[in-house]
């Protein structure tokens, strides 16, 4: 009933509605695209190199003769796979800090948090880029794809778990004095059951909130990443190498570029107004509540 | 107020410390053995040796680190792995160019930016208010490289005679680079417009739920005043917090607009570093981001003291 009344405030406000189709139709496209593909996104088609938008290929081909749009659509998995991966796993890390160390307080909430202060001292993409920057140092070029991209998913567990953290400590000693946390604790309740069962829920509307956001910030982080040619590597179906290697045929295939950079920005804004209308469905549903109580 | 202050030096010498410290164990001890990076797979090991031996590799991580944070703090940044080029010029030079870049982007984009936010806040719920607040989430969501490559797009069809690479030499006094600084600078000032328009419009919002504003309303002030006397003084004092974190914001965004428009700042430096896996000068220059990005905070914290007379005066 209450997830019900957030999901439905939420589809009310047009610009929240508009987000959320976004990002469930690029949900879509990440689970279904590569099968639906028209064309091998790899694959040259030499009998059409550079041809304009038309109803074969809809956004046109390459300057290697590869179908856009087909690497468009095969790179939606890709996007989803390493952004909504790195923050779940960043979700999951910076929860299970924040509750211990927000929960526990003393000489362990200090010391983890200077050194989470330490990390955020340091720019997103910075961050990223020194982590990216001494991995490629360390491994070289002999890597896989399969070893960039999943460097790339480290970089962005470590650059979002210590902002989650920060986010679910706030809520857990914000809480932690509060009557029902202490009737858990003077019931002789476990510590992990006190955290899961009493402060988790308390965190979970900010939880949610802060997730929203991370997951456009990765989208935004990863294209940044692949268009500076250090995230994944050619020839993988990547939105910002697309751009990347789009704008340096630019006189020749404009849509090239224009059709993966304005995939990465419809993306990007609609997790943000997803993540916006998320966050005043709950200052409102709260505000309800102030009142009926 | 000094004792203020003074905890915040204390605060900040911490930070940076405990960043430097973070910054040695990514570059020098994630990697593993140093010298292989430098002289690839195949080198035999007596150059090995050699080379370990002239890094002082053998020696422990504590000792190493101590030793680099000392050299970095004499002004010894090491010699470049790629160039062989002493880093401290080869960086400062960078440095300069990206705080003039910077520079030109805050002086326009800061006034713009609070005052757009400041509107759009007083008239929340109003025409103009979805406005601003549609262009700047737009322009938020739209990834640094994006917005340039529109507006040199826009520019080639309008303004044929603006340069659409800025690759001009380091060291080109401020007059002679302007030509070349407009569109990258243009670029930053979008994004940083939007942010910190964002960040002032929230706050501006938050304020006008106080308790106190519906108290001078009620004793029917008229709305200018409550708007301009009570309100606006209260909303736009942590916006000067908003601008020094979106120093951190414009770090990042550099280094994406450096790298399209050619221009030679830390950020194209930082991705041919990577390129060239020149561990030292990458760590040079992020150190060097580091302090500059603590510094801004220190400032904004200090700026933000001396007009809160709530810190100024003291517990």
């Amino acid at each position: 009933m209450r997830q019900h009344s957030i999901v439905r405030r939420l589809l009310a406000d047009p610009a929240s509605a508009l987000g959320a189709a976004i990002v469930a139709l690029f949900v879509l496209a990440a689970v279904f695209g590569p099968a639906l593909t028209p064309f091998d996104p790899n694959q040259s088609i030499y009998e059409s190199v550079r041809v304009p938008p038309s109803a074969q290929h809809w956004f046109g081909t390459d300057h290697l003769a590869r179908d856009v749009f087909s690497r468009v659509l095969a790179g939606a998995r890709s996007a989803l796979l390493l952004a909504g991966g790195g923050t779940l796993v960043a979700v999951l890390f910076g929860t299970a800090i924040g509750l211990v160390s927000g929960f526990r307080g003393g000489w362990l909430d200090e010391v983890l948090m200077r050194f989470f202060d330490a990390l955020l001292s340091l720019p997103a993409l910075l961050l990223a880029l020194l982590l990216l920057g001494t991995l490629r140092a360390a491994y070289g070029e002999s890597v896989s794809a399969i070893g960039r991209g999943l460097g790339v998913f480290l970089v962005l567990a470590v650059v979002y778990t210590p902002i989650v953290a920060r986010v679910v400590r706030s809520v857990a000693l914000g809480v932690r004095g509060r009557a029902w946390v202490e009737a858990a604790r003077l019931q002789g309740e476990r510590l992990p059951r006190i955290l899961l069962r009493e402060i988790l829920p308390a965190a979970l509307p900010a939880l949610a909130v802060e997730a929203a956001l991370r997951f456009s910030y990765a989208i935004f982080l990863i294209s940044s990443l692949g268009f500076l040619g250090v995230g994944v590597q050619p020839p993988n179906p990547d939105w910002g190498l697309m751009v990347n290697e789009g704008r340096r045929n630019l006189s020749q295939v404009p849509w090239a570029m224009w059709a993966p950079a304005v995939t990465i920005a419809v993306v990007v804004v609609g997790a943000n107004l997803l993540a916006d209308g998320l966050k005043r469905a709950l200052m409102e549903r709260d505000l309800q509540r102030e009142k009926d109580a | 107020m000094f004792a203020y202050l003074l905890r915040r030096l204390g605060f900040l010498l911490l930070t940076v410390v405990l960043t430097s410290l973070l910054v040695f164990l990514i570059a020098q001890v994630l990697p593993g053995d140093v010298c292989r990076v430098i002289l690839g797979r195949e080198a035999g090991a007596a150059r090995l040796a050699e080379c370990r031996a002239d890094l002082g590799l053998d020696e422990p991580a504590a000792v190493r680190y101590l030793t680099w944070l000392a050299d970095f703090l004499r002004g010894d940044w090491g010699e470049s792995y790629a160039t062989g080029e002493p880093i401290r010029e080869w960086v400062l030079g960078r440095v300069r160019m990206s705080i003039m870049l910077a520079g030109v982007a805050f002086v326009v984009a800061v006034p713009l930016a609070v005052g757009l936010g400041a509107l759009a806040g007083l008239l929340h719920g109003k025409w103009p208010d979805t406005l601003i607040s549609i262009g700047s989430l737009a322009v938020v969501g739209l990834p640094e490289f994006v917005t340039a490559i529109v507006l040199i797009q826009f520019a080639a069809f309008r303004f044929p005679w603006l340069p659409a690479s800025s690759a001009i030499p380091v060291g080109t006094p401020f007059r002679e680079a302007l030509p070349a600084l407009i569109l990258p600078a243009l670029t930053a000032t979008l994004v940083l417009l939007a942010y910190i328009a964002r960040l002032t419009r929230a706050g501006v919002v938050e304020e006008l739920r106080q308790n106190y504003v519906r108290t001078a309303e009620l004793k029917s002030l008229p709305r200018w005043a409550v708007l301009l006397r009570h309100v606006l003084p209260n909303a736009l004092l942590p916006t000067i917090t908003v601008i020094a974190i979106s120093t951190g914001w414009l770090v990042s965004g550099l280094v994406v607009i450096e790298n399209v428009f050619n221009y030679p700042g830390l950020g194209r430096l930082l991705v041919f570093a990577i390129d060239r896996r020149d561990l030292p000068t990458l760590q040079a220059i992020v150190m060097v981001t580091v302090v500059a990005f603590a510094l801004a905070n220190l400032a904004a914290d200090l700026l933000y003291a001396a007009l809160n007379p709530r810190i100024r005066v003291g517990e």
